[in-house]
């Protein structure tokens, strides 16, 4: 069997030789013509003046668009229609696309776009949560608000409470390739468009509508990205549209790729959130009663933002019971980029508000942080005995009503603790806190649970599309996309082991709209849960129709025919897996199949905040050990374990490299990455000389990370998890080492915002040593 | 603008070809011969996505010029490889599953052999500080450091 087996991924050898294509690296045809966007410098205002002539003028300028030269739609929003490609007489941030230049080359096309005179008439911009709530600027009519219970009254009826404000960063994806796309006019007006996109159909969707043809018409083709983490879901729309529509225009093939400060200065990156949260516990710190209200700053356009939000409100109680909750929920409009998808989708921030809250409950009370959050934890899956639940009574039910049903973090948090040592650790490093001042070490743990399925019900399906040739060799192709985690080969194993063959008769294709319609972008976590079964389905349709072939010819039943190690057993017969195909094809049996599959069990109201809007959740939890230089609030991360449920596990080797890399994204986001936009609106960070993410350097000294010897409940590919986003949520165990550390420089709570730079470390060390 | 003719030496082979004064070695190397292997991260020397080695010593080619390449011996990924067989190094980060998206991989293998060119027998650190000018968003670099460690004390052993 493959599956299970610690495969390298797919294209690793093309990687270490260099010859791994992506968009930039595909030959283009003769003539092919570059493009680039003239960005707004000003975060609100009206155009009241655009000359494009010394645009036009520039060297190798072949053609200049504006929104009133678009023939069809001029829109490359996923959701609400609200963001056009080019301006249409408004701009809403700095960044955003005024005009187009289609030009000779690349670097022609950027220069040529500098030389616009654009006069816009700026108006005061909204920019911080504060502006936006002052002036009602928000996308739905108000805040949504998911509760149970009565959580002011449980507030105000238990013996303790604390109450804050948490200040919370976005995050640049920083895929290491920008954004890009290709296209090409194929005959009669159809186009072929290459994109390194999360989601074909939906470029497949825009680009239709944009050349004003049915989706028919459009062809979309990825083979990979160089990283996407949700920052490929929506926003390559704009550069295959425009490629798109000046591919129609010129007739000739159209590229498009963002230089990377014009990227983080045009793209939506996390979107950052200020929390505040009031929390009622009992002297044992069981949680009474517990209130957010979480504001997302969600940019100029409506994106993804709702999905977004609705899911940090899913993730306030991350793995705890919470017996009465009110959670509100604002999504506030702003002059800034379009705050989009990324790794979590909203769940980061959500438990981020409720480790929070833990971390101050233990300080309040003086308390083990482990201890009290094991305390809050829901109930135990059946049949996890590790600890005995000291809820007393039914603690499984999550806010919005989904019980948890598969709840495994009691006996993880055992296996952890042991393995890391931590109860000599945390004596260890008290010990060290006691006797030095300069240098102060912390400890932090962090549970995870997170939700898998779409929240957006109806996403949750996919289509496969397997072809047998003659020959025994099998054509692989699904919706899903392959960003680096892994996903096609995660999936080709699957096909391996229905036919029982070697991985290297599975060839694996670029993802095509051509061959498999209507997917749903590959986010969510989703990839190999939903395509790994349309696969499994695609697959078991062939299988089924040779052995009913086989079992005819060799008079046995069907039930007997076996597919094992490259052959096929039929009665007494044995042959090849390749005899067989051969066999069949002469006896005239479809060997191709599509495959489709739709998660059960999910149905959710997102207005009542009601229902199973998970088919199951995903577990993991971190200890983290960091030092910090209270002089320079300079720290780093000493050691980190991580134990982490990936099911049973379709490749442990690409689901450790997930998990390790999840950590490392999620402590970066909390620490080091910091977005800085200054009073006019101008995203100052917008390089990797000014934003910082994790260096090899940055690594934690010792990084010990295992998965969790189980399987999933629920009847998933092979009983795997998805493991995509969960681990990224790990890194919240470095922000609480951090605050852990702080703490221990006097009395009073840290109240650490995020990223926890060195700058923030410092000043909250400051505000301890003073007594402020 | 007028073009300049450049010979230079690209992984052992000699190579010419005309290049806009301004155009960095990444553009020429990627545009002009067909090298895809360095890729363009950042375009400002911070992320080494674009590494290469100039006369043995280890560059961002999206920081030097294509003209100064005259008369130079350049190296890429695509030379790393003696023929159909893999270096060390390549095998090891295939072992070690120390790659995903795979796009800052070949910057990651062209500074890690100028590493071990340079010091066959580094220490852990010594490859975290060495690599940190090579930015990897999908792994959270332990794979890629088990990875140099191995392939170093395979050529030491080797050698």
């Amino acid at each position: 069997m493959s599956v299970t087996r610690s495969h390298p991924h797919d294209a690793a050898r093309l990687h270490v030789t260099g010859t791994a294509r992506y968009i930039d690296d595909i030959p283009t045809p003769r003539g092919s013509l570059h493009l680039a966007f003239g960005l707004s410098d000003t975060a609100r205002g009206t155009i009241t003046a655009l000359d494009l002539d010394p645009v036009r003028a520039a060297p190798g300028v072949v053609a200049v668009l504006t929104a009133d030269d678009l023939p069809f739609a001029n829109d490359v929003s996923p959701s609400a229609h609200d963001e056009p490609l080019l301006a249409t007489g408004t701009v809403h941030y700095v960044g955003q696309p005024i005009f187009l230049v289609v030009a000779e080359s690349h670097l022609a096309a950027r220069r040529a776009a500098r030389l616009a005179r654009v006069e816009i008439a700026a108006e005061v911009p909204i920019l911080t949560i504060d502006q936006a709530m002052a002036a009602e600027s928000r996308f739905e009519e108000g805040p949504r608000l998911y509760a149970r219970g009565d959580a002011a009254a449980a507030i105000a009826a238990a013996p303790r409470m604390v109450e804050g404000t948490l200040e919370l960063g976005g995050q640049e994806h920083f895929y290491l390739e920008g954004q890009a796309a290709l296209a090409v006019p194929q005959e009669g007006g159809d186009m072929l468009v290459q994109s390194s996109t999360q989601h074909p159909t939906e470029i497949q969707h825009k680009v239709a509508e944009a050349l004003g043809v049915p989706m028919h018409g459009v062809r979309v083709e990825t083979r990979r990205m160089g990283g996407g983490f949700g920052g490929k879901e929506s926003q390559g729309n704009a550069l295959a549209v425009a490629c798109a529509v000046a591919a129609r225009m010129t007739g000739r093939a159209c590229k498009m790729r963002y230089d990377r400060d014009d990227d983080m200065v045009i793209t939506g990156k996390r979107h950052d959130f200020r929390i505040t949260y009031r929390a009622g516990f009992d002297d044992a710190g069981m949680l009474q009663g517990v209130e957010f209200v979480q504001y997302a700053r969600c940019g100029w356009a409506q994106d993804l933002s709702l999905p977004v939000a609705d899911r940090a409100m899913l993730h306030a109680d991350n793995a705890y019971f919470l017996p009465n909750v009110r959670i509100e929920s604002h999504r506030l409009k702003t002059n800034t980029q379009s705050a989009t998808a990324y790794r979590g989708f909203g769940g980061p921030q959500g438990m981020v508000g409720i480790e929070r809250v833990m971390d101050h409950v233990a300080h309040d009370l003086g308390m083990d942080p482990v201890e009290l959050r094991r305390r809050n934890y829901y109930d135990a899956a059946a049949g996890d005995f590790s600890t005995k639940n000291l809820g007393g009574g039914a603690r499984d039910l999550t806010p919005y009503g989904q019980r948890v049903e598969d709840f495994e973090l009691h006996g993880m948090t055992d296996a952890l603790m042991e393995s890391a040592g931590y109860a000599a650790r945390r004596a260890a490093v008290d010990a060290w806190n006691a006797e030095h001042s300069a240098i102060k070490k912390g400890l932090g743990f962090a549970p995870v649970k997170f939700g898998i399925s779409f929240t957006l019900t109806h996403l949750n399906q996919a289509g496969a599309l397997v072809h047998v040739y003659q020959d025994g060799s099998v054509h692989l192709n699904h919706g899903g996309t392959e960003m680096g985690q892994g996903l096609f080969q995660k999936v080709a194993q699957v096909a391996a082991s229905r036919f029982g063959i070697p991985l290297e008769m599975v060839k694996i294709t670029a993802t095509d709209t051509a061959k498999v319609p209507n997917t749903s972008a590959t986010a969510a976590s989703s990839g190999s849960d939903l395509n790994g079964m349309a696969v499994k389905a695609a697959c078991d349709t062939i299988r089924e129709r040779m052995a009913a072939f086989l079992a005819e010819r060799h008079q046995c039943e069907v039930a007997q025919v076996r597919f094992e190690e490259g052959r096929v057993f039929a009665g007494g017969a044995e042959m090849t897996f390749a005899q067989a195909a051969q066999m069949a094809y002469e006896g005239r049996v479809s060997l191709s199949s599509t495959g489709f599959y739709k998660t059960p069990k999910v149905a959710w109201d997102r207005i009542r905040g009601e229902g199973r809007p998970f088919f199951y959740f995903a577990y993991g939890c971190a200890l983290t050990e960091v030092a910090v230089d209270t002089r320079t609030g300079e720290n780093r991360i000493l050691r980190a374990d991580i134990l982490h449920d990936a099911g049973a596990s379709l490749n442990p080797a690409l689901d450790i490299g997930q998990v390790e890399g999840g950590y490392v994204q999620g402590a970066g986001w909390l620490t080091t990455e910091e977005l800085v936009w200054d009073e006019a609106g101008r995203l100052r960070t917008h390089a990797p000389s000014t934003y910082k993410i994790p260096a090899c350097s940055d690594r934690p000294e010792v990084f010990n990370v295992a998965l969790w010897d189980g399987q999933n409940r629920e009847e998933t590919i092979y009983r795997s998890k998805a493991v995509g986003e969960p681990p990224f949520m790990l890194g919240i165990s470095a922000w609480l080492a951090l605050s852990d550390a702080v703490a221990a420089c006097g009395d009073a709570y840290p109240a650490l915002d995020a990223p926890a730079t060195a700058e923030r470390v410092w000043d909250a060390i400051g505000r301890l040593r003073d007594g402020v | 603008m007028s073009k300049i003719h450049v010979s230079t030496t690209i992984n052992g082979d000699t190579a010419e070809f005309l290049c806009d004064p301004r155009e960095t070695l990444l553009d020429v190397l990627r545009d002009r011969l067909g090298l895809t292997g360095a890729k363009e991260g950042c375009g400002t020397g911070d992320c080494g996505a674009c590494s290469v080695t100039l006369d043995g010593r280890l560059v961002c080619s999206c920081l030097v010029l294509g003209a100064e390449a005259e008369g130079r011996e350049i190296a890429t990924v695509e030379g790393i490889a003696p023929g159909e067989e893999l270096h060390p190094l390549q095998r090891k980060f295939i072992e070690h599953a120390a790659l995903q998206c795979g796009i800052c991989t070949p910057g990651i293998l062209v500074a890690a052999k100028a590493l071990l060119e340079k010091n066959p027998d580094p220490t852990e650190t010594e490859v975290r500080y060495w690599l940190a000018g090579n930015l990897c968003r999908c792994t959270g670099y332990d794979k890629i450091i088990r990875a140099v460690m191995d392939a170093a004390a395979e050529m030491r052993e080797a050698a």
